[in-house]
Order: C-alpha cells, then sequence, then structure tokens
C-alpha cells in the first residue's frame, strides 16, 4: 500500500483525517498514485489535477523524502521508501493567500 | 408559522442562519466547508430542502456540494452506480466537472474572448459564481461560470453541459474581464415563461434566452457605459446585478457598474431610474417580494474606494420603481463604516411583511423584518460575505 498524505482541504473533502492508503498496481508513479487515490476518492478529481489534461494543479507540489518531486515527470519511479510504505507521498499546498 | 432559512456564503465557509416567522432570534450554523469560498448557495424553489453550494479555492478547484436536508448534511452528487463508498465509508462522489463546449457542431466558434490588453485570450474555467436552481425541477440547476459561461445539470448537480449557444451567438469575442474577472453573475428564470433565461456577464452585458438556453441575444438597448465609444454599444458594459419581481416578469431592474436602470419591456430597452441616490454605483439590487416597484440598492463610492459614502452604510428604497429614493439608515452604522456589499449578497424573504437581508465584506448579515425600516445585525463577525440567499419555509 502507498501512503498518502493529503493537504487539510483535502482530508476534510475526502473525510478522512489521516494518510490515506491506497492500492497501486504497476509502477510506482506520480500518476498512477494520483490515479488510484481518485479511483478510491472520486470527490478529488479535479482538485489534485486537471480533469482534462491531467496537469498538476499551479498551487499544489509533490514532495517524499524530504525532496521536491513536483517537476519530475509524472511517470518516473516514485523513491523507494514511497514503494516500500516507509514513507508517505506528500501533497502539498503552496503556502501563500489568507 | 412560517420560517425563514438565510443561506451565507462567505470567504472561509458556508453559514446557514435559520428564525421563525417573527425574524427576531436566529441560529447559526456552519462553518460548513470551512476554508473554502463558498461563492453562492441556494435552495430549489421545487424541493426547498435541497440547497445547492459552490466551494472553490485558487488551490483545490471547484467543488458543487448539495444538500438534501436543508443544509445539515451534505454530499458531492454523483456517486458512482455499484461503488457507494470510499474506504472510510463516506459516499463516493464526483461534481466539479465544467467543460467548454469544443465540439464540431457547436463549440468550434467559441475559442477566445478580448483579455485586458485588447488581445484575444482563450476561456479559461475558473469558478462558478451563481447557482440558480429550477423554478420547478429540482434535479435542474444552472451554473453561470468565470471565464463566462452558462452550465446546466439535469441531474442534481452530478454531470454539467455548457449552454454554448450563450457564447457563441457571436459577440463572444468582444467580451471582456471586469476587475472581478470574466463572470457570469446572475441567471434570472422567468417564472411565468419556463423558456425565457435572463443572465448578466462582467464586463459584457445582458443576455436574454427565449428558447431554454439554446439561443441568446444581448439585451443592451439603453445602457451608457464610460469608455465605451459608441452608446449604442451592443455589448461591452459592466452589469453588476439584475432583478425581477415574480408578478412582473417583463419588468426588470439593474444596478450597473454605475447607473440603476429598469426595463418593462423584458430588457428590450432600459432606462435609467437613479434619480436621488447618493452615487449610482453598488453591486445589490432586489424587489420586494410582495411590491413589484419597490426596489432596493446600496449606493457605493466608486471607481476607486468600493465603501459606502461618508462611512454611512444605506440601503437606499425606491417605492416608485425607481428615481424617487429614500435612505433607510435604522440599525445600521452610520459612522466609520467602510464594508462593501457585494452583487449576490442581498435577498428577500416572501412573508406578508416582507423581510429583506444583506451580506457585508466585514462579515455582517443585516436583516430587516419590516420592508427596511429597521435593520438588525444577524450575525457580526463572519468571514467577508460574498452570497445571500433567503428561503421562506412553511
Amino acid at each position: 500500500m502507498i501512503r498518502v498524505v493529503l493537504p487539510p482541504h483535502l482530508k476534510g473533502l475526502a473525510h478522512v483525517s489521516g494518510e490515506v492508503q491506497v492500492e497501486v498496481a504497476g509502477p510506482i508513479t506520480q500518476r498512477s498514485v494520483v490515479d488510484a487515490l481518485e479511483a478510491s476518492y472520486p470527490m478529488l478529481c479535479g482538485t489534485i489535477r486537471d480533469h482534462i489534461t491531467k496537469q498538476r494543479r499551479p498551487f499544489l507540489r509533490f514532495f517524499a523524502c524530504e525532496e521536491d518531486l513536483s517537476h519530475e515527470s509524472i511517470d518516473a519511479p516514485l523513491p523507494d521508501e514511497v514503494v516500500s510504505g516507509k514513507e508517505p507521498l506528500l501533497i502539498v499546498g503552496a503556502i501563500a493567500g489568507g | 408559522m412560517s420560517r425563514v432559512r438565510v443561506l451565507v456564503g462567505t470567504r472561509k465557509g458556508a453559514f446557514v442562519l435559520s428564525s421563525d416567522g417573527k425574524r427576531e432570534r436566529w441560529e447559526v450554523s456552519g462553518p460548513h466547508f470551512a476554508g473554502w469560498e463558498i461563492y453562492h448557495l441556494k435552495g430549489s424553489p421545487a424541493d426547498p430542502n435541497r440547497l445547492f453550494a459552490s466551494q472553490t479555492s485558487g488551490w483545490f478547484g471547484q467543488i458543487i456540494q448539495r444538500s438534501d436536508d436543508g443544509g445539515k448534511t451534505w454530499t458531492q452528487p454523483g456517486t458512482p452506480p455499484g461503488e457507494r463508498t470510499t474506504p472510510e465509508g463516506q459516499p463516493k462522489a464526483e461534481s466539479n466537472k465544467f467543460v467548454y463546449d469544443t465540439s464540431a457542431e457547436t463549440g468550434k466558434p467559441l475559442t477566445t474572448h478580448q483579455f485586458y490588453d485588447g488581445t484575444q485570450h482563450p476561456w479559461e474555467f475558473k469558478r462558478v459564481w451563481h447557482l440558480e436552481p429550477s423554478l420547478n425541477d429540482p434535479d435542474t440547476v444552472y451554473a453561470g461560470v468565470e471565464d463566462a459561461a452558462l452550465f446546466r445539470s439535469n441531474d442534481g448537480g452530478k454531470n454539467w453541459k455548457e449552454l454554448s449557444g450563450l457564447r457563441g451567438h457571436g459577440t463572444g469575442p468582444k467580451w471582456q474581464p471586469g476587475a472581478g474577472g470574466m463572470c457570469l453573475h446572475t441567471i434570472v428564470l422567468d417564472p411565468t415563461n419556463p423558456k425565457r433565461i435572463y443572465v448578466a456577464i462582467s464586463a459584457a452585458g445582458a443576455f436574454r434566452s427565449d428558447d431554454e438556453g439554446e439561443t441568446w441575444k444581448p439585451i443592451n438597448r439603453g445602457l451608457k457605459s464610460q469608455y465605451i465609444p459608441s452608446p449604442e454599444a451592443e455589448v461591452g458594459h459592466c452589469v453588476h446585478r439584475i432583478a425581477m419581481h415574480r408578478s412582473k416578469p417583463g419588468l426588470l431592474f439593474m444596478q450597473k457598474h454605475w447607473d440603476v436602470m429598469r426595463s418593462d419591456n423584458a430588457g428590450e430597452l432600459w432606462q435609467e431610474v437613479s434619480g436621488n441616490l447618493p452615487t449610482d454605483f453598488g453591486f445589490v439590487i432586489d424587489v420586494h417580494a410582495n411590491e413589484p416597484e419597490t426596489v432596493y440598492v446600496v449606493p457605493i463610492k466608486s471607481d476607486s474606494e468600493h465603501y459606502p459614502p461618508d462611512g454611512k452604510l444605506r440601503v437606499y428604497r425606491s417605492r416608485t420603481g425607481g428615481n424617487e429614493w429614500e435612505a433607510l439608515t435604522k440599525g445600521l452604522p452610520q459612522k466609520d463604516c467602510y464594508v462593501n456589499v457585494l452583487r449576490d449578497a442581498m435577498a428577500v424573504d416572501s412573508l406578508d411583511k416582507c423581510g429583506v437581508y444583506f451580506g457585508t465584506t466585514g462579515g455582517q448579515v443585516y436583516a430587516s423584518a419590516d420592508a427596511g425600516d429597521n435593520w438588525t445585525p444577524i450575525v457580526r463577525d463572519l468571514p467577508a460575505v460574498l452570497s445571500v440567499e433567503v428561503q421562506t419555509l412553511p
């Protein structure tokens, strides 16, 4: 299982309080994890990436293992620690605004 | 005894304010969707317990929420068949997909509008400004969006389809954004003619459809706007709000960027009725529930300031359909008040003694249970109020 930490607004939308865990078939990448996340929590569709283009929304970032993965290819393998479940994939909202 | 339910959208959540028909004591429920901007929420006239809400965020995009129990609980419409719940047991749902029509049949000419610098710019969906439930069908609801377009759902908010005849009728490439973006913020349904719909767009103008939204025409004749060279300009007007009385659907009132206007012929021609207002700039306008010629506005100082003149928050009422206006001040702050009242933030109930309600960017929601003669704040310290709607319940 892949561990994912959502930003607080999306935790509220998905009605979860802590981390979520999703089962991902095949290579573990940003795309496959978000695919699995949206399959389990369809209310998140469109909130992390665009419905049509699948581009990450501008004010969201992907982090794992203290690294910013936001500009990696969405099909690049995620770190082994994320694949093994030792570390979560962090979906982080930009700290900006009021 | 009748009850009223006031639905308040704010910068940081939604609130539901409830009272009996006396409108003296209020229960406050909320914040719902804490931390999210709630541009608008409104109840279905066909099923008052069905409410729709536009939940939006610059970070996370657009969500549509629906309540079927008068605002106690909310879900995103659209549970996929056969998959009832998330791993935590919550209903699965998805309702935030607003995609402009780009089909070969109807969408091809709808590619660009005029941008701030005069160049052509692609339409980009940003948010839902206004939700207007059908008068007769609880599953049908219209959404006015930024960049300006009109969508309709016929399945309770699950799926949305653009009524692309509006953007495609011919003037779309001339539309341009106002300071708040290029938003379709007003949708008015004619209670006597189910095929007739009015919308208003900043900064394009007012438009009318007489065939349930398939085809549209601009209805801006008589409007005069600064810096628009042609006084007969078909579009380009910054309409802020249109209001109509149910018993006289051909009579419309408009608060334009500047000027308060009326039309007696369903928008075919407008005439100015600003009369003795201290300033004819403002955002809200509404009509008394039982008196179709009694109109309310809140004058605001502009263009730069956007707060009440002289620091005095005053609602102005005309009992003559415009031109002659009286200031209503009892219970409203008459010094040091510098809030704004945004375009969707005034509403009336339909009790015998008409109640009038408005919200401010300072977080107050004021109510008058006597048609505006006296005002009391229901709440004083909400986040900035974006919208106010009222339901009159049995």
